[in-house]
């Protein structure tokens, strides 16, 4: 290995989601074995010693999700992977971090379900889950990824949008992308962007732990650095301490919905590809997106003028990047491996005269170039 | 230097808000937090390197009063959130406070494997019998015939026997008391706090209103009578036949071994993995 040069490796998606983890500065992993996701602990039980970091496997998805909620309030960025049945567990301590605004990355590797579904299919079937899965209105970031390369870069940003804005952020892989082995050649770390939390600046004594900056944000401290706190699941004043006045319950929801909203610029990421002069486009995320890809370079040479825009972000849903989209297009297709989760929201934004066609998969199978193709060129 | 014990609240109470508290009075779960802070005062330890945790429940209320780094998680999930603040930070001392229902009914699956797993934390369990915040149900310590909101005709389940099973999981240290023994619990705590591993202390107590009340075991007065009357000592009941232990409370230091400890064995994985490394 030589520090100075990028890396160029043959890696699985699993395998890019840890060095880009690393990366980013993740040095604490807690987790429990499941299918299609074990490779990423596999890889953080080799990778984190070296680093300085810690590896723990828990006796199941809640401890896993309470262990990396613990660490990261010590001040270690933390992480750690599943799919559906370990994401139903999670649930709960998810809501702990969104309610007491704890920074982490939960990687939810998509497989078939409901229940234990399709433990070695692909689907895309835990999209509104990921949104809201844990009770109560909370403040969550939901991202997707569709190739090797993303699995790597799109898990620092996870990281880096964590720790700017306090907010578990949701990466969702499908069993797809996690098994398809790329080559990749990843950044040194000089080009790596990473963000930290931003820590308090004021004396101890002059601290209000829950009380946003600028931004809405609170600064974090590490447990033990002096800054003594309370944090807890109840719903709390700008001291911490649990309220039952209505006003300061009004203030907390306020401040944790503004805090993403006004994040929405950069948080609201997607790609574009042939939208300049497209006339009907498909909108996909995950692995979708590479088979929709082709399909739109397929339909251009049949004459069709399609584009495809690729969701990065599936929440906040990124409303800005997609309504451009449906005022220019007569039609947009949006092909997914569920019944229709961000069909649903597309349909939610458009006010203009653009017809929304699902393609839906349901059978543990992936969608083709060719069938988002032959859907295509019908629009 | 400890401070006297009549500055034990200035130096650990939180002084701004949240009083008064929300136990009962009469509870026995003041008398424990008074054990907690005599004991973390014996110790020297600085408020700034303890971290309390705990889950939900009436126990689960005692960190937002004291001025420690103080996490008040899920139910039953305290032990899983110390384990990754210990395992991120290992200097730091880090404590849990459960009730019995939080500890071990829906938290009992992470209690046992921590035991197992022996890291350097402490776990305090405070076991009344029963479910006293959400009105008095059965908890997994409640007594085979006992009346409780959920059990109106008598309850047809057996109870654990939380320090046995702390025992029996690996535990590196397990103790009982009395909130009657007010003194001996200042003591296992103070143990519990110093042993190199995962230690327990499950204190016995009182909950007279949803408890004692629906059973005909009188006031909190009565109840520590009850508790001074019926507790034996370890070397005591050693000496003793089962069934003259019936119904009665062990109490003591039940185990005190020496193990590996987890944060120190993945010292020696760090070193092996950079080792490979190199």
């Amino acid at each position: 290995m030589n520090d100075g040069d990028r890396e160029r490796l043959l890696l699985q998606g699993n395998e890019a989601i840890v060095h880009g983890a690393i990366a980013a500065g993740c040095r604490f992993f807690a987790g429990y074995p499941i299918t299609p996701a074990s490779e990423i602990a596999e890889l953080f039980s080799s990778l984190l010693p070296a680093v300085g970091g810690t590896f723990i496997q828990m006796e199941d998805e809640i401890a896993s999700m309470g262990a990396i909620v613990g660490a990261s309030l010590a001040g270690t960025k933390s992480m750690t992977a599943t799919s559906g049945p370990g994401f139903s567990l999670m649930q709960e301590n998810l809501g702990f971090a969104c309610c007491t605004e704890v920074p982490c990355v939960v990687v939810n590797v998509m497989r078939g379900g409901p229940s234990t579904g399709l433990p070695t299919s692909p689907a895309q079937g835990d999209v509104q889950m990921a949104r809201w899965g844990t009770h109560g209105d909370h403040p969550v970031i939901v991202l997707s990824v569709s190739t090797v390369s993303d699995s790597f870069s799109i898990t620092v940003k996870a990281f880096n949008l964590s720790e700017k804005y306090r907010v578990p952020v949701i990466l969702l892989s499908d069993e797809v992308v996690a098994h398809t082995r790329e080559c990749v050649i990843l950044p040194t770390s000089d080009e790596v962007k990473v963000i930290d939390r931003i820590k308090p600046s004021v004396p101890p004594d002059w601290y209000e732990p829950y009380e946003g900056d600028i931004r809405g944000v609170p600064p974090m401290p590490s447990f033990g650095a002096g800054y003594r706190h309370h944090v807890t699941g109840l719903i709390h004043d700008k001291h911490g301490y649990p309220t039952q006045k209505s006003e300061e319950i009004e203030a907390f929801h306020i401040r944790m919905t503004q805090k993403i909203t006004r994040g929405f610029p950069e948080i609201q990421m997607s790609r574009e590809f042939f939208l300049d002069d497209a006339e009907v486009a498909v909108i996909a995320y995950g692995s979708v997106a590479r088979s929709a890809l082709r399909a739109v370079q397929d339909a251009r040479k049949h004459g069709v003028k399609a584009g495809l825009l690729q969701l990065i972000t599936l929440f906040p849903f990124p409303r800005g990047n997609v309504s451009p989209v449906l005022s220019a297009c007569r039609a947009v297709l949006v092909p997914e491996m569920n019944m229709g989760q961000i069909s649903r929201e597309v349909h939610r934004v458009n006010q203009y005269d653009c017809r929304i066609v699902k393609y839906n998969r349901v059978d543990g199978q992936i969608i083709t170039p060719t069938e988002i193709f032959k859907s295509l060129i019908k629009l | 230097m400890p401070v006297p014990a009549k500055l034990l609240r200035h130096n650990y109470l939180r002084h701004d808000k949240k009083f008064p508290h929300v136990w009962c009075p009469g509870c026995g779960i003041g008398i424990v937090m008074g054990a907690l802070l005599r004991a973390i005062n014996r110790l020297e330890l600085s408020n700034d390197e303890v971290v309390l945790a705990s889950g939900i429940g009436c126990t689960g209320r005692m960190p937002t009063y004291l001025d420690f780094n103080t996490l008040h998680t899920t139910h039953g999930r305290a032990l899983t959130f110390a384990t990754g603040v210990k395992l991120a930070n290992p200097a730091l001392t880090v404590i849990a406070i459960m009730g019995d229902g939080d500890a071990t009914a829906i938290g009992g699956n992470h209690f046992i494997h921590a035991a197992r797993r022996n890291l350097n934390l402490t776990a305090i369990i405070v076991n009344n019998s029963i479910y006293g915040m959400t009105g008095g149900q059965y908890s997994p310590t409640t007594p085979f015939g006992a009346k409780t909101t959920t059990s109106p005709y008598g309850h047809i389940e057996h109870a654990f026997s939380i320090a046995e099973l702390a025992v029996t999981a690996g535990a590196s240290f397990v103790a009982r008391s009395t909130v009657y023994h007010a003194g001996l619990m200042d003591s296992l705590i103070e143990q519990a706090i110093k042993k190199r591993g995962f230690a327990v202390v499950e204190v016995i107590s009182n909950c007279h209103v949803q408890y004692g009340r629906r059973n005909k075991l009188g006031n909190a007065v009565d109840m520590l009578k009850s508790f001074r009357d019926n507790s034996v000592s370890v070397r005591k009941a050693a000496k003793m036949e089962p069934e003259d232990l019936e119904g009665k409370i062990t109490i003591g230091v039940l185990t005190n071994r020496e193990m590996p400890i987890s944060t120190e064995e993945y010292d020696k994985i760090r070193e092996m993995a950079n080792e490979d490394k190199r």
